[in-house]
């Protein structure tokens, strides 16, 4: 049985911080849960996934944000605990829904995670979705640790139905990707199907409906607020001259803090984990009796300005600050040294900061950035692309996927990335834009996520560029999470469909559709020159198994080449596709055997013929 | 217990996330608190990982520049690179086998010597216990072992305050069974070749 629906109340688990949200889910009850997978939220749906497959939870990896959202937002709507997550740039993505089923409503429990991503650790953006809340009128939550975020997790669900409205429960990278003690809850039944009622007075939003349910809204927002000034989330710790205003992980950073700088008997902080509304009442009564005050949230200042306008309502004089050159930063995240020294400095207390090791003498250590794996087929699609377009002038938009990596030399494929799904719609700009050639670059969950409308525009408007579809059959970033067109029943599951992508791209118009394997590769080079001289919109279709998909799911032939005696040393193989199977020893190229999938891309592309199969 | 600050550093693949999770385990049956935090993502392609290790009454689950108290490096360039998460107190333990990244081999960096590594950790920090880890883990049966073979090291530091039974227990709870014989193996030979270095 998963270790998440063990019903054990009372049992103690150390568990990853997603793993905590996920039990927190099935603690509450939600019955229905659905998701685009994305860094820092993967693996509540992949906990969720799993659960789905050994009990009556309804699991979905829905196409994109927006779908995920849409489809929760029905079964909240027929009385089901409901469960939509996403990393912070999803939630842009279903931003149109969401700001809607605000006004609609839920009528079973329905909680929608957001997990941000401050200093972007595997994120285009830092964007704070703590604006979200406040900008659709939905209550949040911000859980401090991660015991706390299976709590908030279960509360989510009781206050959604409370108010009759989604709660938006927003994480970051250090509550979903920390570990700690957590202890488990009882488990309230699952209700797996409900009924819809028709209120068309409710679900229908024409403008004169949605006049009324604004005004609707607005009332909850108001009941939100009171639940807000009361709430055992938003606690007051110690007492004295000094405020502490804090969210989310910082809470910690703060608590280690007073202590570590003996001030635990001068400073009062209020942690606000109920935090959108704010509770007013609550602040003006914090704020009265302090001298100085001082904000700390990772991100923008969204407690801070509120605070201020308290303040300012209560007619409070007194210092209040946050974000500031000499204070905290809009960017990255936090730590404890940090925040020990801004608290430090804020209130006048002395502190001395370790001392820093000196590093002069320190050679300088060779980068080691992410790079493609043994074997990865994007790398060949990239080497081959570059050797067909080698005497034009290329633009190479690209997408949001571990091919992002193209980018990096010695491949260099890559030159404007900005969200899911933009390869391909940039690649129309581009191509109107300039007399460049346009070859683009998109994976096949993102080309489901978001590609496809692209392809339509550029089909209807007639636009110039080459699309190269990286069908690799998995969403290999994330951690192998399936798609539409991946085959389920390899996975040993039933009753999913499946979408043929060259088949729904020549339904589409495209009208210049081609094939390749991208481990054969001269082949593939003169494939890919052929699409590339077409005008007009061209489609290839590379068509290889992820290597580390393959890998576990046992479909690898053990094979390996090796570097024979016929090389000469000009590093060719190395120079131009960089493999991290090459190394070099006493000047000269070899292949870690233990790595070498067996690809043969090398073999292919070095002029000696020099690299040959290892026998195993 | 006093707050004890543990950084691991590991390029991906190299088993860091299973070294916490035993070290979790081996926390929850000594009774001691422990928070951990690590970045995923990027880890299977290369990239390096590090998992941050807070045991005691701290309630951070990161570890600021300078305030690491210990450093387990399972490669010597990243044990290296994560000088600047160290201070002049702070232990070291580090893997001598070397894993150099992709950029050496396209010529885009030069692989530091690692007796050079090794005498610069020695002076800067409180301790050096620096070890062939690699070899050891092949030597126990399991070139995949590296992991547990460095949690000998550590432990035998004394540094965390758990006793070596709670951690052997800990890794016959988490660690696969089949590898069970070779990770104990591992974690001995770990254990016992930094009690050489030291001595």
């Amino acid at each position: 049985m998963h270790k998440l629906l063990n019903d054990s109340p009372g049992k103690k688990i150390m568990l990853l911080g997603n793993e905590a949200i996920a039990r927190g889910a099935i603690e509450a009850g939600c019955a229905f849960a659905t998701t685009y997978p994305g860094t820092p939220s993967s693996e509540i749906s992949l906990n969720l996934f799993q659960m789905s497959q050994e009990s009556d939870l309804y699991f979905e990896y829905s196409t994109n944000e927006k779908v995920a959202l849409e489809v929760a937002a029905a079964a909240a709507n027929s009385g089901l605990r409901t469960f939509c997550m996403m990393k912070h740039v999803g939630l842009n993505v279903a931003a149109d829904p969401f700001m809607t089923l605000a006004y609609v409503g839920v009528t079973g429990g329905m909680v929608i995670l957001s997990a941000d991503d401050p200093s972007m650790f595997s994120s285009q953006n830092e964007q704070d979705n703590r604006y979200y809340a406040k900008f659709g009128n939905l209550p949040m939550l911000e859980p401090s640790s991660v015991p706390e975020a299976k709590e908030m997790m279960r509360y989510a669900f009781d206050l959604s139905e409370e108010l009759k409205q989604p709660v938006l429960l927003r994480t970051t990278t250090r509550i979903n990707h920390s570990n700690a003690f957590v202890t488990f809850g009882d488990m309230k039944p699952r209700q797996t199907k409900g009924k819809f009622i028709r209120e068309p007075l409710r679900c229908v939003t024409v403008p004169a409906v949605s006049r009324q349910l604004h005004v609707k809204l607005l009332e909850k927002m108001n009941k939100a607020k009171g639940l807000s000034e009361t709430s055992d989330f938003n606690p007051v710790k110690g007492s004295g001259k000094f405020g502490i205003i804090v969210n989310g992980v910082s809470f910690h950073y703060a608590l280690d803090a007073v202590k570590d700088l003996g001030i635990e008997g001068d400073t009062k902080i209020l942690r606000l984990g109920f935090s959108n509304p704010m509770p007013e009442k609550l602040i003006k009564n914090f704020l009265k009796d302090c001298e100085k005050v001082l904000v700390i949230e990772e991100g923008e200042a969204f407690m801070e300005e509120a605070v201020k306008a308290f303040a300012q309502e209560a007619g409070l004089m007194i210092p209040i600050n946050g974000k500031s050159e000499t204070l905290f930063s809009r960017l990255s995240e936090y730590d404890p040294a940090m925040v020990r020294e801004k608290i430090a400095a804020y209130f006048g207390i002395e502190y001395t900061p370790k001392e820093k090791l000196s590093v002069d003498n320190v050679p300088e250590i060779p980068m080691r950035p992410p790079n493609l794996c043994s074997g990865c087929s994007h790398r060949a699609t990239f080497y081959e692309v570059k050797q067909a377009a080698r005497d034009m002038d290329i633009i190479c938009p690209t997408d949001i996927g571990c091919y992002t990596l193209g980018f990096l030399p010695p491949l260099n494929m890559g030159d404007f990335v900005i969200c899911m799904g933009s390869s391909v719609s940039t690649s129309c700009g581009f191509g109107q834009a300039t007399d460049q050639k346009v070859i683009s670059f998109i994976g096949d969950s993102t080309f489901f996520h978001s590609g496809i409308t692209g392809l339509v525009n550029a089909v209807f408007n007639n636009h110039n560029f080459t699309l190269v579809i990286l069908e690799n059959g998995t969403t290999a970033m994330t951690g192998h999470q399936p798609h539409p067109g991946v085959d389920m029943e390899r996975l040993g599951l039933d009753g999913f469909g499946r979408i043929n992508i060259e088949n729904l791209v020549r339904a589409l118009g495209v009208e210049h559709v081609s094939v390749i394997k991208p481990f054969k590769v001269k082949k593939s080079i003169e494939t890919i020159r052929e699409a590339l001289e077409y005008k007009g919109v061209s489609v290839i279709l590379s068509q290889e198994p992820c290597a580390l998909y393959a890998k576990s799911l046992k479909l690898l032939k053990p094979r390996a080449f090796k570097v024979s005696d016929k090389c000469v040393d000009h590093k060719d193989c190395v120079n131009s596709i960089a493999c991290p199977s090459f190394y070099i020893e006493d000047g000269r190229v070899k292949i870690d055997a233990d790595t070498c999938v067996g690809c043969a891309v090398c073999a292919q592309i070095c002029p000696e013929n020099a690299i040959t199969p290892l026998k195993k | 217990m006093e707050t004890t600050r543990l950084i691991m550093v590991a390029v991906g693949g190299q088993g860091n996330l299973l070294a916490s999770k035993v070290l979790g385990e081996a926390a929850l049956i000594s009774g001691v608190q422990i928070r951990m935090s690590e970045i995923h993502g990027m880890a299977q392609r290369g990239g390096v990982v590090e998992s941050a290790l807070v045991f005691g009454e701290a309630t951070s689950s990161i570890i600021s520049d300078g305030e690491a108290d210990i450093l387990l490096g399972f490669e010597p360039s990243e044990t290296l690179r994560a000088l600047n998460r160290c201070n002049k107190d702070t232990k070291v333990i580090t893997n001598t086998a070397t894993l150099p990244p992709f950029t050496v081999s396209i010529g885009k960096g030069v692989y530091p010597d690692v007796e050079n590594i090794k005498a610069l950790l020695k002076e800067k920090c409180a301790g050096l216990v620096a070890i062939d880890a690699m070899k050891l883990a092949k030597e126990a049966g399991s070139p995949m072992s590296v992991n547990i073979v460095l949690l000998g090291a550590l432990i035998q530091s004394g540094s965390l305050g758990f006793s070596k039974e709670n951690v052997i227990e800990a890794i016959k709870r988490r660690t696969k069974k089949v590898f069970l014989d070779k990770n104990l193996n591992a974690f001995d030979l770990g254990f016992v070749a930094a009690q050489n270095y030291s001595s």
